[in-house]
């Protein structure tokens, strides 16, 4: 099954750069671990749910640091601190770093440098989905060809 | 509900099977958490509503086994759902948050959340909440003296329990004169005597507490029999046994309260801190004023930041236990009886200029309680801090005509006063001599203020023994609570349940530790065990004291006849009159109360507390 060790090996690789470019890190691989017959997409649903979650934060603070009235930045400090749980538990490590910078301009109530991290978080959030997409895609296409997902250390 | 009733999970089984009630308002870390938690084979349900996790519970008490909860969420705050949980339901808590700060953990501690984990969770610590779940049980039945339900490993708790109760029997027997025979009498079984015929449990809810509260002050704390208490509770179905061991919770409770306020306001006139977190205090004014800590987090001052959080704290649940959480503004500073036997002027000059210009001189805001000047006064040697006055609005402290008549003396000499972190260094000692003063800011902060506070009372003692002079002085106080109370501990004696508790303070104050200071370490370890919880303060408004505590037992038993800690209930209790000895009435962030005298006073020894100690 040459094409599947192929797409195996792809996978290994992809998953490896992953984690070399530290857009996910330690948890992510835990969460691959709780992976199993019995939920074989657990990690796939998780991410799913978070890339909601994590959508709708980043507009609700677009939103929020726009309103020409006054910027709640209480708003912004609940968006971003949900957004940095959601993100260490799924191991988005690049966005969870995203946020804890954010946060410092969030309370020090800077809206530009806000701005800008919103913007950064934004970039690291598409590159996470783009990845993660990529890497279920891997998966399926290994499963699809009857193989096994590898596992990756 | 005993770990042998796990019933249909399958009892021997445990912790598989053990139910777990997830809470959490993010989806990502919801579903996460509950496939951590069935991986451990736990039988879990999620909610992302806290309202609606409470709804579940209320339904059906038994049907959960823990509940483990977000902090933030934006139908109703973390800490809130753990009050509830753990005054209705009496269950384990477990909080859960991406924000690790020491503050937040203190809070949640203080607040009775018997852990505090950080996100993202990991499947290991998951696999060892059940403990949680056994403990609980043990201290329960311990507490209820069941010895009926073999437990395998419930020696521990229980003989902890155990030791614990008989040695504040003890104790208490030995402090106070009670001449409550009856109440000694049952005081007097072990755990498992009285409690051997089962007896439904009670259960303090607020509004029951709040009409002991106001029976006990309508009598007088001294004053207060059960049986007297009793009837002007006119409670159906409470027996005198139910009050006689509530009340011994309360004086504990209020023991160590004064302790701690006295620490507190000793520490925060030393220091000078403007924090007002710490001059928040609770005020126990001698009948139990339960102050409440008003908002947890102010409370954290950097006095105890820079406190490690202890075991003493960990166990010091309850922020009720320390002051009734509903006080209303958190600026407030109450402060303690302030006794000032020797140069009031002084003093009072010193007090007031420490109120930290922040707080919101709600010194004694809710504390109803009447100055018990009088009473304190006699004791020049006790430190009591004095009882301020309560005074609604503004009674900053020292400034407040209020307390004045207080006598705030200033610090009296103890050392111990001051116990903070910010090393509030009174070093009274060299003028203390005369003025035994304390100021006790009750400060507590949520219940943690207790730990660090208990340095500080015995500040107070240590004047009554009329050793001012020596003990005092000089140790320069800067300590955190928990020096003291490692200290206090030694000669108490205290029965207490958490051993580990003065360990962990971390004192480094090297103040005498007389007596005083054990009645200090001694109020904190009742402290610990006794509040865990704080009643729904806010509920409770400003209260005098006792509103919000809330004791709660465990299920089934009788724990009422158990001056045993109950560590999930959040006592107020009232701060037994200081018969002689010691126990300050107000611990208050004697830490910022301290600072902030220090800082008016601009060193040397102007600061009133450090001359007086």
């Amino acid at each position: 099954m040459d094409f599947v060790n192929q797409l195996q090996r792809k996978f290994i690789d992809y998953s490896s750069s992953l984690h070399r470019e530290g857009i996910v890190d330690d948890q992510f691989t835990q969460l691959r671990k709780l992976e199993d017959e019995n939920s074989p997409h657990f990690v796939m649903e998780v991410a799913s749910l978070f890339f909601e979650d994590c959508e709708k934060l980043i507009n609700n603070m677009a939103i929020a640091l726009e309103q020409k009235q006054g910027v709640d930045f209480k708003q912004i400090d609940e968006c971003i601190h949900q957004l940095k749980g959601s993100s260490s538990s799924i191991g988005a490590m690049r966005v969870k770093n995203a946020c804890i910078a954010f946060r410092s301009f969030s309370d020090a109530q800077n809206r530009e440098g806000c701005l800008r991290c919103l913007q950064q978080l934004s970039h690291e959030y598409s590159l996470l989905k783009n990845k993660l997409q990529t890497l279920f895609l891997l998966e399926q296409q290994i499963v699809a060809a009857g193989g096994s997902i590898p596992r990756v250390h | 509900m005993t770990v042998e009733q796990i019933g249909s999970e399958g009892k021997d089984q445990f912790p598989i099977g053990m139910r777990v009630l997830a809470v959490d308002d993010d989806p990502t870390c919801l579903l996460l958490l509950g496939t951590l938690l069935r991986r451990c084979q736990y039988h879990v349900t999620t909610t992302s509503q806290a309202k609606t996790a409470l709804k579940m519970l209320r339904e059906n008490k038994n049907k959960f086994d823990l509940v483990i909860s977000d902090v933030h969420m934006p139908d109703m705050d973390g800490f809130k759902l753990l009050e509830h949980v753990g005054l209705e339901m009496d269950l384990p808590v477990i909080m859960l948050s991406a924000n690790g700060d020491t503050k937040l953990v203190m809070k949640g501690i203080t607040h009775g959340a018997c852990d505090y984990l950080l996100k993202p969770v990991r499947i290991e610590e998951l696999q060892n909440i059940w403990q949680h779940v056994v403990r609980r049980k043990k201290k329960d039945r311990c507490n209820s003296g069941s010895k009926d339900k073999p437990h395998p490993d419930s020696g521990e708790a229980a003989g902890i329990g155990n030791v614990d109760n008989n040695g504040k029997l003890n104790k208490k027997r030995k402090d106070q004169n009670e001449d409550e025979d009856d109440e000694r009498d049952e005081n007097g079984h072990d755990n498992e005597d009285p409690s051997a015929q089962k007896k439904p449990r009670v259960v303090w809810s607020v509004e029951l507490h709040r009409k002991f509260v106001a029976a006990v002050n309508q009598l007088g704390i001294d004053k207060a029999v059960p049986k007297k208490i009793l009837e002007l509770m006119n409670v159906e179905k409470l027996t005198r046994e139910n009050v006689a061991s509530h009340l011994q919770k309360f004086r504990l409770y209020l023991k160590r309260i004064s302790c701690v306020a006295n620490q507190q306001a000793n520490m925060a006139a030393a220091l000078g801190t403007a924090d007002s977190a710490y001059l928040r205090m609770g005020s126990l004014n001698g009948l139990g004023n339960f102050h409440t800590l008003a908002g947890s987090d102010q409370l954290h001052n950097a006095a105890f930041r820079s406190f490690p959080p202890s075991g003493v704290l960990g166990r010091l649940n309850t922020p009720a236990g320390l002051g009734i959480r509903g006080l209303p503004s958190p600026g407030t500073i109450q402060l303690g009886h302030v006794q000032n036997s020797g140069n009031p002027t002084n003093d009072l000059s010193k007090l007031q200029s420490f109120v930290p210009g922040n707080h919101n001189t709600n010194i004694l805001q809710g504390m109803p309680m009447s100055l018990e000047l009088d009473r304190l006064q006699h004791n020049k040697s006790v430190g009591h801090i004095g009882e301020l006055p309560t005074t609604d609005s503004t009674t900053v402290f020292p400034g407040s005509g209020n307390l004045v008549d207080a006598r705030i003396t200033g610090f009296s000499n103890n050392p111990l006063l001051g116990v903070t972190s910010n090393s509030l260094m009174l070093e009274g000692s060299s003028q203390q001599a005369t003025s035994h003063t304390s100021v006790s800011a009750i400060g507590f902060q949520n219940g943690n203020a207790l730990s660090d506070f208990t340095s500080i009372a015995p500040a107070s003692n240590q004047l009554q023994d009329s050793k001012a002079g020596s003990q005092g002085q000089a140790s320069p106080i800067n300590c955190n609570a928990g020096q003291i109370i490692r200290s206090a501990p030694q000669e108490w004696n205290a029965p207490r349940k958490d051993a580990p508790y003065q360990s962990h303070a971390s004192i480094n104050s090297s103040i005498p530790i007389n007596s005083a200071m054990i009645q200090l370490g001694q109020c904190l370890d009742r402290n610990n065990s006794i509040f865990h919880r704080t009643t729904d303060l806010d509920s409770v408004g400003p209260l005098n004291f006792v509103d919000p505590l809330s004791i709660k037992h465990g299920e089934g038993d009788n724990s009422i006849m158990e001056p045993s800690v109950i560590e999930k209930e959040g006592y107020l209790m009232f701060q037994p009159r200081p018969h002689g000895s010691h126990v300050p009435d107000n611990i208050g962030s004697l830490e910022d109360l301290a600072s902030a005298m220090m800082k008016q006073e601009g060193g040397c020894n102007g600061y009133s507390l450090r001359t007086s100690i």
